[in-house]
């Protein structure tokens, strides 16, 4: 599938809750599933600094692909990257880096990456992409 | 039996009338605001008052020859003296105003610390403060040479007192200590701490930011040499805050910023300064900051400090109670003596995924290291959950409360 193709399934997921409550439930539950990060990745150079939970971002090539995993000490954080990586991982890197990424808007989450909510998403969405501009 | 709603002393129903904000709403639920200890909502009488202002009174005070200027200042002044008799300072000119706490410290760290800070000296602060009470005289202390110490606390939240007395030394130039904790709500014995440092001749800083909400001020009477505070956490506006500090050490003292108002006579080759309080007030003042400030405290002094304090604490102890039930939460800071804030943890989950689900369900509160980083490092915790009470809550908050915390309990656990 491709970047659009998934985040319109995202979206299509979501359509299906009614109340914020009902999301928060289906990230939390990705947060949970969300592989962990191999332990020597959680160094403090792979850290995107938040100002209230940490995240952890790592990324490898893979034949023209980017490959990415991350981890964060806060669950909904973590069920919100299991979201970013499900759309941009194994996608061409020059796709991860040009691509506009909708869904964040679409399904409510838009808010989690304003700076004042300071939880380092918008520095993820930046990470990843420079990641894939760096491997592209 | 429950007792009747809102505690004893205060009648709830017309002060939450008073705070228009709160009956707005937050994400689609009615808005229950416990972040007081962040900043505190403004009733109408603060709001009307810096309106009324603006739209009859204002011109620049001190300066003049006109009717309006003269009113303004008028004004201006009149509040320095509610401000007076709030703190129950000795003389008005020992009422510095400034834009907040954080001013306040920067500003005596700054002029205290250019005038006395020598290589070697030492500056005591303690473990739990905010960082307002740690950078600035970080940088002092850079200047000087000096050494920052830190009064260590104990396992409850409360200062370590036996530590306290044996750090004090003649190297020891001042010690800057909260009056309440913005993280943990513990109250500091600072009638101790001062008259301990008084026989030793060390001037001693408040920060009364979390205080002055809460607790009657009466700067005499505690021996502070100075006390911080700032309007916006006690019902009046942003921006706004104001310097306590005794006569002769402020006259002993250089002027912090230069410009107007601050001079007494200005030439290219020599300038000498004003008297206090101008002296360390330079530029245009927030006047309507001034007029909201005053009428902040008119407004709690109608209401009563003794009755919201006994309402607080109502909401402190039925919060604590209630929130002690759920299994996987723990309180974090225990003092005997406390404020009305609650810092917790939920066992297994982080504080800001708790803060994020109150969110939604329109409730307010802090998450994260509330600006105390070293001390939630001492505690090795990442930050915690805070609701912090004002006037205006009610037991019903508090029940809105736990309903939600029991609930992002169950959905991150």
């Amino acid at each position: 599938m491709t970047i659009n193709e998934i985040q319109d399934e995202i979206i299509d997921e979501f359509s299906f809750f009614d109340d914020w409550m009902d999301k928060y439930e289906f990230i939390i539950d990705l947060g949970k599933k969300l592989p962990l990060i191999d332990a020597s990745a959680k160094s403090d150079d792979k850290l995107i600094k938040g100002c209230q939970s940490r995240v952890w971002l790592d990324a490898k090539a893979n034949g023209g692909k980017v490959q990415f995993t991350a981890d964060s000490d806060a669950v909904i954080t973590k069920g919100i990257i299991s979201l970013l990586i499900r759309v941009m991982n194994d996608q061409p890197a020059k796709e991860i880096a040009e691509q506009e990424l909708y869904f964040i808007d679409k399904i409510g989450l838009k808010e989690h990456l304003s700076p004042t909510r300071s939880n380092g998403l918008l520095s993820m969405v930046k990470q990843m992409k420079m990641y894939a501009l760096k491997l592209a | 039996m429950v007792p009747p709603l809102g505690g004893q002393g205060v009648n709830i129903k017309k002060i939450r009338a008073d705070f228009p904000i709160l009956s707005t709403e937050m994400n689609g639920k009615p808005l229950i605001f416990l972040d007081r200890g962040a900043s505190s909502q403004k009733p109408n009488q603060v709001i009307e008052a810096m309106d009324e202002y603006y739209k009859t009174t204002h011109a620049n005070v001190h300066r003049g020859v006109y009717n309006l200027s003269q009113r303004a200042t008028d004004q201006f002044e009149a509040a320095r003296k509610t401000m007076q008799r709030f703190i129950n300072a000795k003389h008005d000119h020992e009422v510095i105003f400034t834009r907040g706490t954080t001013e306040g410290i920067n500003l005596v760290a700054n002029s205290f610390g250019r005038k006395y800070l020598k290589e070697g000296d030492e500056v005591l602060i303690s473990a739990m403060e905010h960082h307002s009470n740690i950078v600035p005289w970080q940088m002092a202390c850079e200047v000087a040479g000096a050494n920052l110490k830190v009064i260590p606390i104990n396992d409850l939240g409360e200062l370590n007192m036996t530590a306290f007395a044996e750090m004090v030394n003649e190297k020891t130039k001042i010690i800057a200590v909260m009056h309440v904790s913005n993280s943990l709500g513990t109250i500091n014995p600072i009638k101790e701490i001062t008259a301990f440092a008084r026989k030793r001749g060390i001037p001693v800083l408040v920060d009364g930011a979390q205080a002055t909400p809460h607790i009657k001020i009466d700067v005499q009477e505690l021996d502070a040499d100075f006390y911080v505070f700032s309007a916006h956490k006690m019902y009046g506006p942003t921006g706004m805050g104001l310097l306590y500090g005794k006569e002769e050490l402020l006259n002993a003292m250089p002027p912090y910023h230069g410009g107007g108002e601050m001079i007494e006579t200005c030439s290219f080759e020599k300038t000498t300064y004003n008297v206090l309080p101008f002296k360390f007030e330079a530029g245009t003042p927030d006047i309507a900051g001034a007029i909201g400030m005053a009428a902040a405290v008119d407004y709690i002094e109608e209401i009563g400090h003794e009755a919201i304090a006994q309402h607080e604490y109502d909401l402190l102890t039925y919060g604590t109670e209630k929130l002690k039930a759920i299994d996987s939460l723990q309180i974090i800071g225990k003092a005997n003596n406390k404020a009305s804030v609650i810092s917790f943890l939920i066992d297994g989950a982080h504080p800001y995924d708790v803060g994020a689900i109150l969110d939604k369900l329109g409730i307010a509160v802090r998450t994260g290291h509330h600006c105390t980083q070293p001390l939630m490092d001492l505690l090795n915790i990442p930050g915690t959950v805070r609701a912090s009470f004002g006037v205006y809550n009610t037991r019903e908050d508090v029940d809105v409360l736990v309903a939600g915390v029991a609930r992002a309990a169950r959905m991150l656990t």
